[in-house]
């Protein structure tokens, strides 16, 4: 008798707390912020977080998470439907769009440019064109007192010296964009090694990411390799003005990025690649990031949130890129991105 | 009047049995686990590439062709360049700290070496390309070809960035648990070994040389071969410091390149299945590679020790 009243009392601690537990679990959910998931490239992880960060005071309700593990990780993930939206540097090709089970847009969001540094003795500024950076990144041109260098270069010493070339050995969209320079440049480039995340080089030593690549072209005398600009600016790397389609020497800045963006041919999907674009001030070697999302959301709650907070990153999330060393997108392209955003179905 | 008994139970003999057991056959399926999911992530590749991926040399995800011959050459080679530096250093240092060194060093010795092992792969990358790089191109890498430029080994251009200067970084990473190890076999041999030589009025050499270290040469050479695993799979440091570039060069000043690192270079960015693919199948390669790697070490090991009792026994 004892026993079971003991049971009976155990029992009834039990059902209360179960009672407390379910109590708990549906509030939690009642007030839970929706989360959104996404993941992709590395390039714009800071501005990203910064962008949720300030986005959490416009609408509390809604939280993001974002793993940067690369421009390949977003689109395969995207194209498995396990996140919310991706992220890649490079925009996703026709043969891996066919693969999604519906259709994804790109949403364009802020750009970055490569320049290529040097270490030589004195570090004097120097000038490059199309043709000579395509010749020395095939190894044809092995000297840095070549006559194609030093004909660009009118008074300035250049030493009879080995041209250390220096890539990026992890598959990146900086060298994405740099590829794709070359390939639109360089015939020769086109056909014998292409575009990519990572390529077959004719030449050089692989540094691994940007502070691999930086770390060889410091530390090696007559290095020579390529670079994101923010990195060359916060490491105080010298870098080379380049020759752009309109036959002027530019220095790569955020000014002349978005002067590529605004002079750039750019497709109605937003594939588009913004190298060697025309125009006075246009830096030759940039490229954008983008945001992979499906047109037609699954999730109508999720997709007005998501939808929403696309929108505020073109108004107002734009505004933060520059603090971060980002470009940010022209005021026409801005217009045509948010005209695309309104069209997503949820 | 002995007390009656009850035969002790067998059950719990029999239950830990069991449990080890299992925990063994745990250990055996994850290894097999590996393989078959490495396996199975790269069937489109073997399939499409065959035993050319083992054969080409070329390495364009572009073309999407792909060959793993360079990666593996260079695996092996920084390894067994790693090895040679290490096993000597490791080995000695534990024999000092055994055989000969007096109490007060021994301590702060063995506390530095294991600190070694503690520093983390990337900053050791990182010191690699900004300490130790232009040190190297300096110093002793000049030298190097000065005097032993006639050999193929130490020919051309030296840009610090090399097979050798990855190979040095991975002996620098596998110097603290050789020396370990080690250390714990060395002290593992028991005095008596030591005491009957010194009667024969063996010198202190002498001692080391044929009561300790020839009495512990399996235990040693276990040393050097788990050494030798952890060389062949490093990772993060030597991708710093190789120069990642896919060739096969006599000359160590050469730069080169490694399984892990192509792996941990390329997998995030890979778009394309086939890319994907390939690169599951330099796991498989790597898998494949330091299961047959380790199967001669334990072979080498097996005819040197017979080999040395049948000396013994003559």
């Amino acid at each position: 008798m004892r026993q079971f009243r003991r049971m009976t009392k155990t029992h009834g601690l039990c059902l209360k707390l179960l009672g407390l537990t379910l109590a708990f679990g549906l509030s939690a959910t009642a007030s839970a912020q929706m989360m959104i998931n996404g993941a992709g490239a590395t390039f714009p992880y800071p501005i990203y977080s910064k962008w949720f960060d300030a986005y959490a005071q416009v609408d509390p309700s809604v939280r993001f998470n974002y793993q940067s593990i690369g421009s390949g990780g977003g689109q395969k993930q995207i194209l498995a439907q396990t996140v919310d939206f991706g992220a890649s540097d490079g925009p996703m090709s026709d043969d891996n769009l066919s693969k999604a089970p519906a259709k994804i847009l790109h949403i364009p969001t802020v750009a970055g440019a490569d320049v290529v540094a040097y270490n030589l003795p004195g570090n004097p500024a120097l000038k490059l064109d199309a043709d000579t950076i395509a010749a020395i990144f095939l190894g044809e041109i092995k000297e840095w007192n070549d006559g194609k260098i030093t004909a660009l270069n009118p008074g300035v010493p250049l030493p009879d010296q080995e041209i250390v070339v220096v890539h990026r050995s992890d598959g990146s969209g900086t060298t994405y964009i740099w590829t794709d320079y070359l390939s639109k440049i360089s015939s020769e480039w086109k056909t014998k090694v292409g575009t990519n995340t990572s390529v077959n080089w004719p030449t050089g030593i692989g540094g691994k990411g940007n502070e691999g690549v930086a770390g060889q072209i410091k530390q090696t005398p007559g290095a020579l390799g390529y670079v994101e600009l923010i990195y060359a600016i916060q490491n105080k790397m010298p870098y080379a003005d380049v020759k752009n389609a309109s036959g002027k020497f530019v220095k790569a800045s955020l000014d002349s990025i978005t002067a590529a963006m605004a002079t750039a041919q750019i497709p109605e999907d937003f594939r588009f690649s913004i190298t060697n674009a025309p125009g006075d001030n246009a830096y030759p070697i940039c490229g954008a990031t983008w945001l992979l999302v499906y047109e037609q959301q699954k999730d109508a709650m999720k997709g007005k949130k998501l939808v929403e907070f696309l929108k505020w990153a073109q108004k107002d999330g734009e505004k933060m890129a520059k603090d971060l060393d980002y470009a940010p997108l022209p005021a026409a392209l801005q217009a045509r991105v948010l005209k695309r955003i309104n069209e997503i179905k949820f | 009047m002995p007390a009656r008994m009850a035969p002790p139970s067998r059950f719990g003999d029999k239950a830990f049995e069991w449990l080890t057991l299992g925990m063994a056959l745990v250990v055996i399926l994850l290894v097999f686990l590996i393989g078959w999911q490495l396996a199975r992530g790269s069937s489109a590749a073997i399939q499409k590439f065959g035993f050319r991926f083992l054969t080409t040399s070329t390495w364009d995800p572009v073309a999407e062709q792909f060959g793993a011959l360079p990666f593996i050459y260079g695996t092996l080679v920084s390894s067994l360049i790693a090895l040679l530096i290490a096993m000597p250093l490791s080995i000695g240092t534990a024999v000092y700290l055994t055989e000969l060194a007096p109490r007060w060093i021994r301590q702060p010795l063995i506390s530095l070496i294991e600190m070694l092992a503690a520093i983390p792969s990337v900053i050791l990358g990182l010191w690699g390309i900004f300490v130790m790089i232009p040190w190297l191109r300096n110093y002793p890498f000049p030298l190097l070809k000065r005097f032993f430029g006639w050999t193929p080994f130490f020919t051309g251009p030296i840009y610090g960035t090399s097979m050798l200067a990855g190979g040095i970084i991975i002996a620098i990473m596998i110097l603290p648990i050789i020396t370990s190890v080690s250390r714990e076999i060395l002290r593992s041999v028991p005095n008596l070994q030591r005491e009957a030589a010194y009667a024969l009025g063996a010198t202190r050499w002498e001692v080391t040389r044929i009561a300790v270290l020839s009495y512990a040469k399996k235990g040693l050479f276990g040393a050097v071969i788990l050494g030798l695993g952890r060389a062949l799979g490093e990772t993060m440091a030597v991708t710093m410091v190789i120069g990642n570039t896919p060739q096969i060069a006599a000359s160590l000043f050469k730069p080169g390149y490694t399984l892990a690192s192509v792996i941990a270079n390329e997998f995030t960015e890979a778009t394309t299945d086939v890319y994907l693919q390939a690169l599951f199948e330099i796991g498989l390669v790597l898998f494949g590679v330091t299961i047959l790697v380790n199967l001669l070490a334990q072979l080498l090991l097996r005819t040197m020790t017979r080999t040395s009792t049948t000396r013994a026994v003559q």
